[in-house]
């Protein structure tokens, strides 16, 4: 508004445009407001949208290729089905998952890193700081552990036969026994009544009272043992490097493979398809399922001797280490690798939400993925020195760490590294004993078949994708070198220039063309004939001996 | 430091009394679920296979009668009521609940030939080879929840007799008339002791006739000159024929079609059908009726209001090479569909009141269940016991088959093999539910197809099945061998829906 104009305002005028001026502003501020609630709103939406995702299991069809129909019709259907089941997932995760996921954040300067365990114990509520804990079973030797997929029960055992089951919510032992040998690796069956332990020279089977209740003997020296808790199978590792697997309903030996790579004690199924990851001293990883003698994958990871290897439960990220001192992460889908991170490993453990516990020496240290795959540190714990950490694992649907070593066992808490929230159907750690039965029968009667273990599970139930076009045929090949001479004939003839025009040559030149037209179709006939002349040959070599008689005999002849 | 763990305390996630329910948690993320696609594959074939163990499909037998069963009729009023006759002229109600005979209707002294029940469910018609047609009082429902076997016996409301033995009779599905078959087809009033119309068309015997469930006066035939014939009982002369080149034992209309059409959620399609079946009705009479402008008109505005519905009605029929082939009524030239199955003829057909499936009974002592738009049969029944089956029906209910057979028994089957009779809890029925999904979304892949196909059958049919197999192979050669020496085009390839038909008079 320029001066003049200002001058001549009355002062009624004034007023108006005062009103006026506050009604823009309280126009304004309705409109911030609204624009909140919008921003919020839209913030919400995409949150959702996020969440979907996830429960969309992949892409939908693409319908505006299809010319049928009817079966567009029905595509469509589905696809708007399984949008509103996804709908409800997301709000259903959104609003009704009752526990929060935990956290560690840092303020101001401090790094979460820098954070002592102890600290972390101070600072959470009673009952999350019951959960760290130290055993101290000095003579014991190094300890190794397994959980039940539930999270509730944690079997240990230590390498000279001490074993134990202790009920982590009420930190009371279920059983506590002494095998008096050598205990390798320890690994629960679908519930917690029923463990495997790889001993000296075979592996036991024991119920919860420790009571023993097989001798595996076929499987020798065991190393590792890993249950496959949708296909019921115990596969195991033994010292010369034999993989097996044993269906443990009813006792048949499903396989049995030499991996030929020597001593292997280093062995992770991945949890999304049921494939059996072997980590070898040459620096190999192997993946196997049961149906197949050869190796699924066989990839030349490290160039020392494999340390220990890790699955996303994503299914699409690995983590391998080994003695050359590098950390790498694999994408599973292209079986490339992503990151590699100068750093020593003796294991490793992928949590439920996707940190990575490393343990090095007496050293542990947590990573976490800073989006992108990026993975960096997140929390550091040492226990005392001198102790050796052998294996660390983490806890399902809880925030802690178990670490066996030397002398004995500790958990640390991790917040944010447990699934926050359990399904009552898939894994309950409040589990009655009814439920626990009652999912025992559903798990037998889902039980899968081990040919359902193969690199991409989500394939069952699809189409094959058509196969690339087979050879042309004889009749075709014969169409297309017409068609080639025929426009070679129709070609038109370059400029006229000087000497080139006489009649005798354009005819040879027209000839010359023709014939290398034709050329690419003889030559490739001619090599199929000699291949076919060959594989006579190989027929008449391959006739058994007594038909070898019937032959027409041409060494004689010629 | 900002920290939180997760801390379940016990009393939140368990129940507080023993008497309360179990609480249950949900969490969707399909990362807990690892391998679902192959446990629900897994899931699918144990469902296939529980069907399998649970296929039970005969009931009972029913006995009573001293001579093979000829024919049937449901009663339109009471569902668990059906009549049957026999060759030996004795006519029961039966209860299918109890399976026991209800009360009896003597008179006929030949076979009893045809049965049939007016939509209201009072009167019964009957009539057989001793030239009669006879009238019959049905006793009412409390009569027959009284369960007691009551050895009253009832006397007919009327007998006519008239000049030829009969063959079939049909009631009209909404009015007063019924139709009978024999020498020709006679049009009756139920206070006639004449037929007040009559129709012919050739000389031969007419076997089988239905009316339209849909149009309460069109009416189609099937005679032993092997023609089906369509009337309407508005004009004078019969509307059209089909001469095929072999006899047609049976024909049933499938009682949904019009529904279909006439469906609200099909708007687009509704007009579509619609349009298409004015032409045809237009067309249709404009070739039958030539006598006037007047008749056309009228038949026009007919169009509008119900009438056109009869030219959406199939047929399917039963027919004396093993097959049955659907036909379209506007549209005769050429089959729908061709239902194979069956190694003998094939003597009564039935529809399911939902119109998706029908059931057929065969000379070869079994019984098939066919969908409506498929060509080979989803099911088949049989037992050691059970001879040539004469006449079949779905109940009304569509849960249930009966069957009637040379052995002089009725028969009573579950309509699907596998299913579970009685109340079943929601749960279950959930169960139930979730195991048809599985089944559907994972039905075409070998294992569950195998499993889900797979069908015991007598040794007898097995062997004339493959019998079958190797003359139509052999034929089917031939032809190829006549055609490959004989000038191209003189011998084209007749299609399996139009091989059968002769051709088509108006």
């Amino acid at each position: 508004m320029s001066i003049s104009e200002e001058e001549e305002t009355k002062p009624q005028q004034v007023i108006r445009s005062i009103d006026k001026e506050m009604m823009d502003d309280l126009d304004a501020l309705y409109k911030r407001t609204d624009d909140l609630d919008l921003k919020h709103e839209l913030d919400l939406e995409h949150e959702l949208e996020l969440k979907q995702k996830k429960y969309q299991r992949g892409d939908g069809v693409k319908l505006e290729g299809l010319k049928d129909k009817k079966l567009r019709g029905q595509l469509a259907v589905r696809e708007e089905l399984i949008g509103q089941s996804a709908n409800v997932a997301a709000k259903a995760e959104k609003w009704l998952n009752s526990v929060n996921t935990g956290y560690l954040e840092a303020e101001g300067m401090e790094k979460t890193w820098n954070y002592k365990n102890q600290d972390i114990v101070r600072s959470v509520d009673m009952l999350s700081s019951k959960k760290a804990m130290d055993l101290v079973l000095p003579e014991l030797g190094p300890y190794t552990m397994d959980y039940t997929a539930n999270g509730r029960y944690m079997a240990m055992a230590g390498r000279k036969g001490h074993m134990a089951i202790i009920d982590t919510q009420t930190l009371k032992q279920i059983k506590e026994f002494q095998v008096r040998e050598t205990v390798r690796d320890v690994a629960f069956f679908h519930n917690e009544l029923y463990f495997a332990a790889a001993q000296k020279k075979y592996t036991y089977i024991y119920n919860n009272h420790g009571i023993e209740l097989h001798c595996l003997k076929e499987h020798g020296a065991v190393q590792k043992l890993q249950f496959l808790r949708n296909h019921f199978l115990l596969a195991t590792v033994n010292k010369f490097g034999q993989l097996r697997y044993q269906d443990v309903t009813t006792g048949f030996m499903v396989s049995n493979f030499r991996t030929g790579l020597g001593r292997c004690d280093v062995m992770q199924v991945n949890p999304f398809n049921a494939v059996v990851g072997l980590g070898h001293s040459c620096g190999k990883v192997t993946m196997w399922k049961p149906t197949s003698a050869v190796p699924l994958v066989k990839m030349q990871c490290h160039n020392g001797h494999i340390s220990a290897i890790a699955h996303h439960p994503g299914g699409n990220l690995m983590a391998t280490a080994a003695l050359d001192g590098k950390i790498k992460l694999w994408d599973l889908r292209k079986f490339e690798v992503l990151k590699t991170y100068f750093h020593h490993a003796n294991t490793l453990d992928f949590s439920q939400n996707g940190l990575l516990a490393i343990g090095n020496g007496s050293r542990v240290q947590i990573w976490k993925d800073n989006g992108d795959q990026y993975y960096g540190r997140y929390m550091t714990h040492d226990i005392a020195k001198g102790y050796q950490v052998g294996e660390a694992k983490f806890q399902p649907y809880e925030d802690v760490l178990c670490l066996g070593h030397t002398m004995g066992i500790s958990t640390i808490l991790v917040p944010g590294s447990g699934e926050a929230n359990f399904d009552t159907f898939v894994a309950n750690p409040f589990e009655t004993k009814k439920q626990r039965r009652e999912k025992e029968i559903k798990a037998l009667l889902d039980k899968l078949p081990p040919e359902t273990v193969m690199l991409n599970p989500t394939k069952i139930g699809t189409l094959k994708p058509a196969r690339k076009k087979e050879q042309p045929s004889q009749k075709e090949l014969e169409a297309e070198k017409e068609d080639a001479v025929v426009a070679v004939k129709l070609a038109p003839r370059k400029k006229k220039t000087k000497g080139r025009s006489k009649p005798s040559k354009i005819e040879s030149k027209k000839q010359e063309s023709i014939m290398k037209a034709k050329r690419p179709y003889l030559d490739q006939q001619m090599k199929e004939e000699e291949s076919r002349k060959k594989l006579r040959v190989t027929e008449e070599v391959q006739l058994p001996k007594a038909l070898a008689r019937f032959a027409r005999k041409k060494a004689a002849v010629s | 430091m900002k920290v939180k763990c997760i801390s379940r305390a016990e009393e939140d996630f368990t129940r507080e009394r023993s008497q309360d329910l179990q609480r249950v948690f949900h969490n969707f993320n399909p990362v807990l679920r690892p391998l679902e696609r192959a446990v629900e594959y897994q899931r699918a074939v144990n469902a296939v296979k529980l069907d399998k163990i649970f296929a039970r499909p005969f009931i009972g037998a029913m006995d009573g009668h001293i001579d093979a069963v000829s024919c049937m009729a449901k009663n339109p009023n009471h569902l668990k009521g059906i009549f049957s006759g026999s060759m030996d002229g004795d006519i029961r109600l039966w209860d299918l609940a109890s399976r026991r005979t209800i009360c009896q209707f003597p008179g006929h002294q030949g076979a009893v030939q045809g049965l049939s029940a007016s939509t209201d469910g009072r009167v019964l018609v009957s009539c057989g080879t001793d030239c009669t047609v006879r009238l019959w009082n049905v006793p009412d429902s409390s009569v027959m929840n009284m369960d007691e076997l009551s050895d009253g016996t009832t006397e007919p409301l009327a007998v006519y007799v008239w000049k030829n033995a009969f063959w079939a009779v049909d009631h009209q599905w909404d009015g007063d008339q019924f139709a009978t078959a024999g020498a020709q087809v006679d049009i009756w009033d139920h206070n006639r002791s004449e037929p007040i119309r009559s129709f012919e068309w050739g000389k031969d015997t007419v076997i089988s006739l239905r009316f339209n469930p849909g149009e309460p006066n069109i009416l189609a035939t099937s005679s032993s000159d092997r023609s089906i014939t369509l009337y309407d009982l508005r004009l004078s002369t019969p509307v059209r024929k089909l001469i095929m080149k072999t006899k047609t034992n049976a024909l049933c209309w499938n009682p949904m079609e019009p529904m279909n059409f006439t469906a609200p959620t099909l708007l687009i399609l509704n007009q579509f059908y619609t349009s298409q079946a004015t032409s045809h009705v237009i067309s249709v009479y404009c070739l039958v009726v030539s006598d006037g402008p007047l008749l056309f008109h009228c038949t026009v505005s007919q169009n509008y209001n119900h009438s056109h519905y009869f030219f959406l009605f199939k047929l399917a029929k039963a027919n004396e090479d093993c097959n049955c082939y659907s036909y379209d009524a506007r549209k005769l030239e050429e089959a729908k569909n061709v239902h194979k199955d069956h190694v003998s003829a094939v003597m009564d057909i039935d529809y399911s009141p939902t119109g998706r499936e029908f059931v057929t009974g065969s000379y070869d002592r079994t019984i098939r269940i066919f969908p409506y738009n498929g060509g080979h049969g989803r099911e088949i029944y049989h037992t050691k016991r059970m001879q040539r089956v004469f006449c079949v029906k779905f109940t009304c209910d569509a849960t249930y088959v009966v069957s009637g057979s040379d052995d002089t028994n009725l028969r009573l089957w579950k309509a699907k093999a596998s299913e579970q009779l009685g109340v079943i809890v929601s749960r279950e029925r959930k169960k139930h539910e979730y195991n048809e999904a599985l089944k559907k979304r994972y039905g075409n892949l070998p294992e569950i197809k195998r499993i889900n196909r797979h069908r015991h059958l007598p040794k007898a049919i097995h062997k004339a099945r493959s019998l079958r197999l190797t003359i139509t192979n052999a034929a089917k050669k031939k032809d190829d061998r006549r055609r490959a020496h004989s000038a191209p085009g003189s011998m084209p390839i007749q299609s399996q829906r139009k091989k059968r038909i002769i051709k088509e008079v108006e």
